[in-house]
């Protein structure tokens, strides 16, 4: 018979009581610290609570492409200038590295000794050094371009100087709706022809050009559309003025400094896991594919890539993660993301440290479960489905 | 008939120097079209860097025979023509890339240290080191020895850790940081396979929460906020704070990588270890922890690689790691405009540490024959 007593050898006794104590002990560390925090920041007069985000921010931001933004404006504002400057640059660094990942490495298996080489020589010089460090390098790369006056010209279009990469700005008119239109309804289209062709090509074996009808449904319509409605864009040309540009669109040297860094150094990891998943797939797949006469561009992206990209993906989404969250560094050189725009300038400015990071903290969050969330969602798409 | 023909030689076209020319670079015409594009690209590009950093660089004196105290007397500024890299400002800089601003009577003591950690990683690195035993003492006495000799007591002055910088900065804080986040990630990757709900939900939140944010956002809250957090008179030192925020990031990078090694123990350990009847420590740190470590040694080397870059991002809180000190250098009048040599030398040196350890974690996996990358990015 079991003594009453002795609780302590009770396998589920023992388990309430520890997990009792361990949340007794945090509720008891979180009274601890709120109770200290509050004392500390009546002793330093920092203000608490939500209001410092509806007062003007005092400061301006020099890249700001979607919002315009004034001095005037509230730290809210400065908030979602940095959410999407920091959405900017993570999406085209992740579109890039992703196209240059896969192609270094494809190349780095490739049969050619020399290029092979070259890739790999690429992989190991970026992934083996800080990214700060390359982030920096790109950036005084940049501001030691020439001087406004002198600025490179290409198509005299274009100028390149050590403020950045001035090109013409579309304007569209009124009637540029209707093309928008016309090509959402083309990707729409060409998106169920793609399901009906593949549906029809298993049901009878006929091949349907999918590629040139998307083609023509997504280019040539909006395009024939254009010249009908009489070219509704305009481009707005950088001029001189003074000592700078004006007008035209703006792409700042920070920006492209912290997109050439992160998506040169993502490609480098991203090309490892191509790498990988695509020597993942047995030698007898491709072999069995050339034996039924596939050509060799059809074996690529009909056999090998399908089969290779349920081993890419899972490693891919940690490295939009990373790229994502390495787009933090920009307040090293300057750019005007979350960090430093919201946490570093805002923070600084009315010294709500808590209230600041926590919103920082919280939309990085938000930001790295939404990626995860719809790359799971791909992953799950691409994995076997078992009939 | 019964002559015996001698056997032939294979082909010159498939074998020796040729054939290996002919197989890897000249396969067919588009391949032979690459190589001879990719040989021209290398032919423009590799003598001229050669030429920029080794051949016309100067590396303690210029052209005119003088020894380059400042950036103007470098060869390149004196005669843009000629001369290439300035590799004098890594010689005239190189204590304080190595020690920071370090007192120079002081030295030996970061010198020690060096050796001491050289050490004190050998019985990690080689497993069939004689007397390891005995190193692996030290190795475990290393931390305080090192802490008393770096930062001062026994007898010795005290140095301040804003007087330290470089090399060493980056070192402290790469090897506390892994030292102090394995037995904190080995905790949370236990936690986080719990049975106890309360724990593991705790163990999966904190390690969730610390891979959702980047790390700069955990070192602004070690420097802004932790000292809101601690009772007043408590005042941490700026080292303390970046590294409790180091230490939290990498605990939880290596908890999932140790997760991923206990997931892959067969269940069959467990039940042997409890049918032994071992208590659940026991069973951990006797049965499980040491096959589980074993195998995700490689990982735990490749997130430990992350970490040691990663230390570089301690230059936006305003400490000195050798990226510091080297921006520091470029903001010396002195020694303007020298920013492709002072991060060129910066580069080199993270490039050998991590290089280093990424090719140790090579020869790891091929000695485990794990060959499975477990949760490492």
């Amino acid at each position: 018979m079991r003594s009453n007593l002795n609780f302590f050898s009770d396998e589920r006794f023992r388990s309430i009581f520890f997990q009792t104590l361990v949340v007794g002990l945090f509720a008891l560390g979180i009274f601890f610290i709120v109770q200290t925090t509050a004392y500390n920041l009546e002793k330093r007069n920092i203000a608490t609570g939500w209001r410092f985000l509806s007062d003007p921010a005092g400061f301006d931001i020099s890249f700001s492409p979607f919002l315009e933004f004034k001095s005037t404006d509230t730290h809210l504002k400065v908030y979602f200038v940095g959410v999407l400057n920091t959405l900017l640059v993570s999406i085209t660094g992740c579109i890039a590295a992703t196209i240059l990942g896969f192609l270094v490495g494809i190349i780095r298996l490739s049969s050619n000794w020399l290029l092979s080489r070259i890739s790999y020589i690429y992989v190991e010089f970026t992934r083996n050094v800080p990214l700060l460090l390359q982030i920096i390098l790109w950036y005084s790369i940049l501001i030691q371009l020439p001087r406004v006056k002198q600025s490179l010209q290409i198509l005299d279009v274009f100028y390149i100087s050590n403020r950045g990469l001035y090109s013409p700005r579309p304007i569209f008119e009124s009637g540029f709706t209707y093309i928008f239109i016309a090509i959402i309804l083309a990707l729409i289209s060409s998106f169920f022809i793609r399901r009906w062709a593949k549906k029809r090509q298993e049901l009878t074996g006929d091949q349907y050009p999918v590629f040139y009808t998307s083609f023509g449904l997504i280019f040539i319509i909006p395009l024939i559309l254009f010249f009908i409605l009489g070219s509704p864009m305009s481009f707005e040309y950088p001029e001189m003025k003074g000592f700078n540009f004006k007008g035209g669109l703006v792409i700042r040297p920070e920006f492209i400094a912290m997109f050439l860094a992160l998506s040169i150094y993502t490609a480098a990891f991203i090309s490892e896991t191509v790498r990988a998943g695509i020597l993942s797939v047995t030698k007898g797949q491709r072999e069995a594919s050339a034996a039924l006469g596939l050509k060799q561009s059809w074996i690529m992206r009909l056999i090998i890539i399908p089969q290779a990209l349920r081993v890419i993906v899972p490693p891919l989404t940690s490295q939009y993660l990373n790229l994502t969250k390495n787009s933090s560094l920009g307040i090293a050189v300057g750019y005007a993301d979350l960090v430093h725009g919201f946490g570093g300038i805002s923070l600084n400015q009315t010294g709500q440290a808590i209230e600041c990071m926590v919103i920082v903290m919280a939309t990085y969050l938000t930001i790295s479960l939404t990626i995860s969330f719809f790359m799971n969602i791909y992953n799950r798409s691409i994995q076997f489905k078992e009939k | 008939m019964n002559e015996k023909i001698e056997s032939r030689k294979p082909p010159v076209a498939t074998t020796g120097i040729i054939g290996w020319l002919r197989i890897n670079l000249f396969f067919n015409w588009t391949n032979s079209l690459i190589t001879i594009f990719v040989i021209y690209c290398l032919y423009q590009f590799v003598p001229w860097i050669l030429d920029w950093t080794v051949f016309s660089a100067d590396f303690k004196y210029n052209y005119l025979g003088q020894q380059i105290t400042n950036q103007e007397m470098c060869s390149r500024n004196l005669d843009p023509e000629n001369g290439g890299a300035c590799w004098a400002v890594i010689y005239v800089r190189f204590y304080q890339f190595i020690y920071g601003f370090y007192p120079r009577e002081e030295v030996w003591r970061v010198n020690i240290s060096y050796v001491m950690l050289a050490i004190a990683l050998l019985p990690l690195l080689i497993t069939k080191l004689p007397y390891r035993k005995i190193f692996l003492n030290f190795t475990y006495v290393f931390p305080i020895i090192a802490y008393f000799l770096l930062n001062g007591g026994f007898g010795l002055p005290d140095i301040s850790t804003n007087k330290w910088g470089g090399l060493l900065v980056t070192l402290v804080l790469g090897c506390t940081g892994i030292a102090l986040a394995f037995p904190i990630g080995v905790l949370l990757a236990l936690g986080r396979r719990s049975k106890l709900p309360v724990i593991s939900m705790m163990c999966v939140l904190f390690i969730e929460f610390i891979r959702g944010v980047p790390l700069i956002t955990l070192l602004f809250f070690g420097m802004v906020m932790l000292p809101l957090f601690l009772p007043e008179g408590i005042d941490m030192d700026g080292l303390v704070r970046v590294l409790v925020a180091v230490t939290l990031f990498q605990s939880a990078y290596m908890a999932e990588v140790i997760r991923g090694g206990l997931q892959a123990i067969p269940t069959g350990q467990y039940e042997a270890a409890r049918s032994l009847g071992m208590s659940y420590w026991r069973m951990n740190f006797q049965i499980i922890l040491p096959q589980a470590i074993r195998i995700s040694i490689p990982p735990i080397v490749n997130t430990s690689i992350g970490l040691f870059k990663d230390t570089t991002l301690v230059i936006i809180v305003g400490l000195l790691d050798l990226l510091g000190i080297g921006r520091g250098t470029l903001a010396d009048t002195n020694w303007l405009g020298l920013s492709y040599e002072i991060y060129f030398f910066v580069s080199l040196v993270f490039f050998i540490f991590t290089f280093g350890m990424s090719r140790y974690s090579l020869y790891l996996e091929k000695k485990l024959k794990t060959g499975i990358n477990m949760g490492a990015d």
